[in-house]
Order: C-alpha cells, then sequence, then structure tokens
C-alpha cells in the first residue's frame, strides 16, 4: 500500500503537528518505505491468535483509597511556560 | 584508577586510597578535556556531583557507606533526576528542570552513588544511532567517525571513553545492547517490570525497560541490585522477592564451570537470509565465542524462532502507537517547549509540537497516530499485537530446548556517522537481533566478543524470564577466561 499526500497531512492533523507542504512532501516518501517494511507483516496468518498488549500479562493493581501525594503545585509550575496564580494559562477558548 | 571496575572503586574508597571527592574530580576533569570531542553528556554539574560526593564522603567516613557510596555514574537523560535539567535529546524539554525524582535515580541516591551528568541519546530514545538527539551525534571512542549506537549512545561512549566507570541506560528495541555492542561494553537489558520506569520519560510503555552499562557482568550486577525492586509508582512493576544478581556470578566453578549448560543457536540468527543477515568479520567472533564457551563446557543445540524475521514490522507498528500516545503529554502547556507565536489553542499545540520535536520523533509518531486511527486499526496495530505473540510463543517454547540463546547483538560494527541517517528503514534494521527480545519482553544482554579492524563487536545473550542471574553468570564465565570485556578505546588518552 502506499499514503497519499492528503493522508499525511490529516494525521499530522490529527497529532497537532504542524507539517508545511515540502515536509509533508518528504514525509510521505520516508513513511511509504517504512510501510513497505512494516507490510510484512499481512503474509503472516494470524487467525486464532490472542492478541499481545503487553509482555506481562498483569491485571492492574488497585491501591487503597487513600491520599498518597503531597501538594507540590508550586515545583510543577514552576516549569510550565506561563501560569498565573496557581492556573496554567493557554489561548482563550470559549469568548 | 579510571580503569577500575567498580568493585575496586569501592575498596579504593573504603581503604581511603582516595575519595569520592577526588574520583568525582578525576572523571570531571577527564569530561572536561574529552567531552568536546566525544559529546557523551548533555549536561554536568560539577557543584552538584562534588555535593554528593562529600555526602558519600561523611558516610563512608561513619563507616556507613555501601558498595556503591561514592561511585560516581553516569545517568541516561531520559531518567528525571531533581534540580537537573533532563531533556530527552529534544528541544521539547531542552529547559525542563525536573521537580522530581525517577525511581532509579532515587534508589542511586540511596545507595549513596554520585551523579556524574545525563547523557545525551537518541530523541525520545527514538534512534539506533545516536544522531538524532538535539544536542548533536555522540562520536564512538574507538573511532570518532562513527556512530556509538543508540539510543543510549552517550552513556555507552561515557564509559568506553572512561568518562565514567558505569551508566544507566534504556532499551526499547535494543537501546543499551546495541550501543553496548559498538563500544565494547556489557549491558543488560532486564525483564520486562525488573526496573521502575517511574519517572523515565515513556517512549514505548509496553517495552520500555532500564538497566545497567559498564565494564562486566560482574559491574552490571552490582547495578542492577540496585536498580530493580518493586515500585509501586510504576502500575507494571513486578512485585517479586529481592534477588542478589551478585550471588550467581560464581555460581558455577571448576575447569568445565558450564557444564550442562544448553546455549540455543537460532537459525534465524545463523542462518543466510538476507534480511537478517549478519556481516562476516561480526559472525566470525560470534562463533569464536561460542568456541569458547563450548571449552567451559557448555553445548549449543539448533533452534528455531520463525517468527523472528516479522519482529522489526510489528515493532514499528507497536512501538510508534504507544510513542505516539506518549507523547501527546508534549502540549506546551505544563512543561516543555512553547511556540513563541499562535493564534488559538490548536494553533498553539500544532506550532509547539512542529517546533519541539525533531524528524524522527515526528515520523513515528504520524506512523502511531495512523496505526491507530479508524479503519487501520485492525490492519495494523492487532495484527502487529497477534505476531507479538507469536514471536513470544516462539521463545516459550525455544527455552523447553535451551537455558541461553545466544547470538550476534548487532549485523555490524560501528558504521560510519550519517551513513543511514538520510535511510529510516536502513537505520531500523541495525536493531533486527534486538528487538523480538522487548516485543516477548525478556532479559537480554550484550557482552564483548573481539575486535573486527579495531571495532567491537558484542554476542547477545538472551535468557527465560527472570533469567537475569543466569544470564550474568554465563557472561562472567567468558569474562574470567577472556579479556574482551577489559580493552578500551585508548586512541583518546
Amino acid at each position: 500500500m502506499s499514503l497519499t499526500l492528503e493522508q499525511v497531512r490529516r494525521v499530522a492533523h490529527l497529532a497537532r503537528i504542524e507539517i508545511s507542504n515540502a515536509e509533508a512532501e518528504n514525509t510521505l516518501g520516508h513513511l511509504n518505505g517504512i510501510f513497505t517494511l512494516i507490510e510484512d507483516m499481512q503474509a503472516v496468518d494470524t487467525r486464532g491468535v490472542e492478541p499481545m498488549a503487553h509482555a506481562q500479562d498483569l491485571a492492574q493493581r488497585l491501591r487503597e483509597d487513600r491520599v498518597t501525594e503531597t501538594d507540590q503545585r508550586a515545583a510543577f509550575q514552576s516549569v510550565s511556560p506561563e501560569t498565573e496564580g496557581g492556573l496554567y494559562l493557554v489561548p482563550q477558548v470559549i469568548e | 584508577m579510571i580503569t577500575h571496575g567498580l568493585k575496586a572503586l569501592a575498596q579504593a574508597l573504603a581503604g581511603k586510597r582516595i575519595s569520592s571527592v577526588e574520583l568525582t574530580q578525576l572523571y570531571l576533569d577527564r569530561i572536561d578535556r574529552l567531552n568536546p570531542v566525544i559529546n557523551a553528556f548533555i549536561t554536568v554539574d560539577a557543584g552538584k556531583s562534588l555535593a554528593q560526593a562529600r555526602a558519600a564522603d561523611a558516610l563512608l567516613a561513619a563507616g556507613k557507606g555501601g558498595l556503591l557510596t561514592g561511585i560516581p555514574l553516569a545517568q541516561k537523560d531520559i531518567f528525571c533526576a531533581k534540580g537537573w535539567r533532563t531533556t530527552c535529546g529534544s528541544k521539547m524539554l531542552g529547559n525542563f528542570i525536573s521537580p522530581y525524582d525517577a525511581t532509579v535515580i532515587a534508589k542511586f541516591d540511596a545507595a549513596g552513588a554520585v551523579n556524574l551528568g545525563k547523557t545525551n541519546m537518541d530523541e525520545f530514545a527514538m534512534g539506533s544511532s545516536n544522531e538524532t538527539s538535539f544536542f548533536g551525534p555522540v562520536k564512538n571512542p574507538w573511532d570518532i567517525t562513527r556512530v556509538p549506537g543508540g539510543s543510549s549512545g552517550g552513556s555507552a561512549a561515557a564509559v568506553a571513553a572512561l568518562l565514567a566507570p558505569a551508566a544507566t541506560g534504556t532499551d526499547t528495541g535494543g537501546s543499551i545492547r546495541q550501543p553496548a555492542a559498538l563500544c565494547n561494553l556489557t549491558g543488560l537489558k532486564p525483564t520486562y517490570g525488573v526496573v521502575s520506569r517511574y519517572g523515565m520519560i515513556a517512549f514505548a510503555s509496553s517495552l520500555d525497560q532500564a538497566g545497567p552499562m559498564a565494564r562486566s557482568a560482574e559491574d552490571c550486577a552490582l547495578l542492577l541490585n540496585t536498580m530493580a525492586g518493586f515500585d509501586e509508582r510504576d502500575s507494571t512493576s513486578l512485585d517479586r522477592p529481592t534477588e542478589d544478581y551478585s550471588a550467581q556470578l560464581n555460581a558455577t566453578a571448576g575447569d568445565k564451570p558450564l557444564a550442562g549448560l544448553k546455549i540455543g543457536l537460532p537459525k534465524e540468527f545463523f542462518g543466510a537470509d538476507e534480511r537478517t543477515g549478519c556481516s562476516p568479520d561480526v559472525m566470525q567472533l560470534v562463533e569464536a565465542a561460542l568456541a569458547e564457551y563450548r571449552k567451559l563446557g557448555a553445548e549449543t543445540v539448533e533452534i528455531s524462532l520463525p517468527n523472528m524475521k516479522r519482529s522489526v514490522a510489528a515493532y514499528y507498528v507497536i512501538a510508534p502507537a504507544e510513542a505516539s500516545s506518549n507523547l501527546s503529554r508534549f502540549d506546551g502547556v505544563r512543561y516543555g517547549y512553547r511556540a513563541a507565536e499562535y493564534s488559538d489553542l490548536n494553533d498553539m499545540y500544532s506550532k509547539s509540537r512542529a517546533q519541539g520535536f525533531g524528524a524522527e520523533v515526528k515520523r513515528r509518531i504520524l506512523i502511531g497516530a495512523y496505526v491507530l486511527s479508524h479503519g487501520y486499526y485492525d490492519a495494523y496495530y492487532l495484527q502487529a499485537q497477534r505476531i507479538r505473540r507469536l514471536i513470544a510463543n516462539d521463545f516459550v517454547a525455544a527455552f523447553k530446548a535451551c537455558d541461553v540463546i545466544m547470538g550476534p547483538t548487532s549485523p555490524s560494527t560501528a558504521f560510519k556517522l550519517g551513513e543511514k541517517a538520510a535511510d529510516p528503514v536502513q537505520m531500523y534494521l541495525s536493531d533486527i537481533y534486538t528487538i523480538a527480545v522487548n516485543l516477548a519482553g525478556l532479559p537480554g544482554m550484550s557482552i564483548p566478543c573481539g575486535m573486527a579492524s579495531g571495532l567491537p563487536a558484542g554476542l547477545q545473550l538472551i535468557g527465560d524470564y527472570f533469567g537475569e542471574a543466569k544470564l550474568l553468570n554465563v557472561a562472567h564465565r567468558y569474562q574470567q577466561v577472556t579479556g574482551w570485556h577489559l580493552q578500551h578505546a585508548d586512541g583518546l588518552a
């Protein structure tokens, strides 16, 4: 199979990565090479094989419902691009 | 002193032949002198390192030191370390000062080890040559026109250039073993779940595993003793009894210390299939190592991993799928890079991510977003997961006939900088021997097994689940009768 330029733009939009026309063209070539490699998988008959999501077939652990973390808001917000009064600032979304 | 193993360094510290401050300074001076050539470290902070060294010296003076107290270690820049810049090799985290410690860092701190600095790596651990780092490529100390391997290339080069006695790495598809092979180190990727992933910046969560990179199996065992263990902060950490990985190193002795050991040789590694084709000089060194193992009493048996050849394809669906999800956290809001100019929230996300991520990271995010998107999920993602199961089943069957599997770590010795950078597929195929181990979640090692035209080659050892102590024993026995692991790149002085 072969991707189209439109599909590359669409996926870039889904992934929220701005992509120029030149970049999309270049990426298309690389992705098609990679998907040729990936297509190799389709030769395998996997009917009846249980998909393996994880190296250890574990159930998620549950923990006691109690407070385990201390308040570190100031420390964690100190690495943010923009905060004010303990809030993260982003461009206005709702008028 | 700089060529000492960890045990010898610990003895020197305990015997007051050197202080931790002196030892740390010795390495800091070498880093100062040689890092401009090798580029193994992204961040060095002598003040922080020496403060830890002074604290270690106080512990040692009070007789409260452990085996790692006062020993300087290089930390891959994928581990969050409180107060240290932690970049993961990316512009996205170029100014990120971590507000907390990864569990691995906290454990080394508690053991009194000194953080010598943060090592260079492929951006978000995506690469096999260390050329995708935003902070520039790392040079292989054995030949500075060549790559050190990746993604833990900075850690490998730091230890190989004697800028650190040992380092940490992480391995999602071969990122500890392949650079260890290319830089003449001993590296161990433990069974998935043995070392906590808390605070280790996620690439592909079901594959990522941290491990030691050092000059011997003995040193790796010592480091793994500190790194391993259950951590409730990592939901996939395994709650199992504590092991002493050093205890089994000398479990076998005598003329034929490995008598009874069955080494499985996958015909898919040793066959002539072009895709998995190994360069003849590397294969010759692997064969010589196997001959050495037979002398130690081991027996070799042919095994088959028929689905192994699909591992690269399955991996390049599963790893990018998990990466596209994991890396969606980098949105320019809570931490990391934010574009200077944007029109609205979506534009801020798109521009921040476009400017903050490098080309390889973007490619993998796009692959992941595509294979997870509506209409393609079954054909790609589920098919890859089914193949993953078949690969894991192959190993389960193989370990009924053998105790450890061996083969090359990498199909070639270190390649030239730039040689594969333009062709992602060629780069991906350099991990052909290592990827299946991550998909199955098994432990794997690379140990030095000789030199081809002055460049090191690695022998890969694959163990059954939780077979780390066995692997370390098998590696240690080889290192007791050979000297490849003791060779170091001395061209740099």
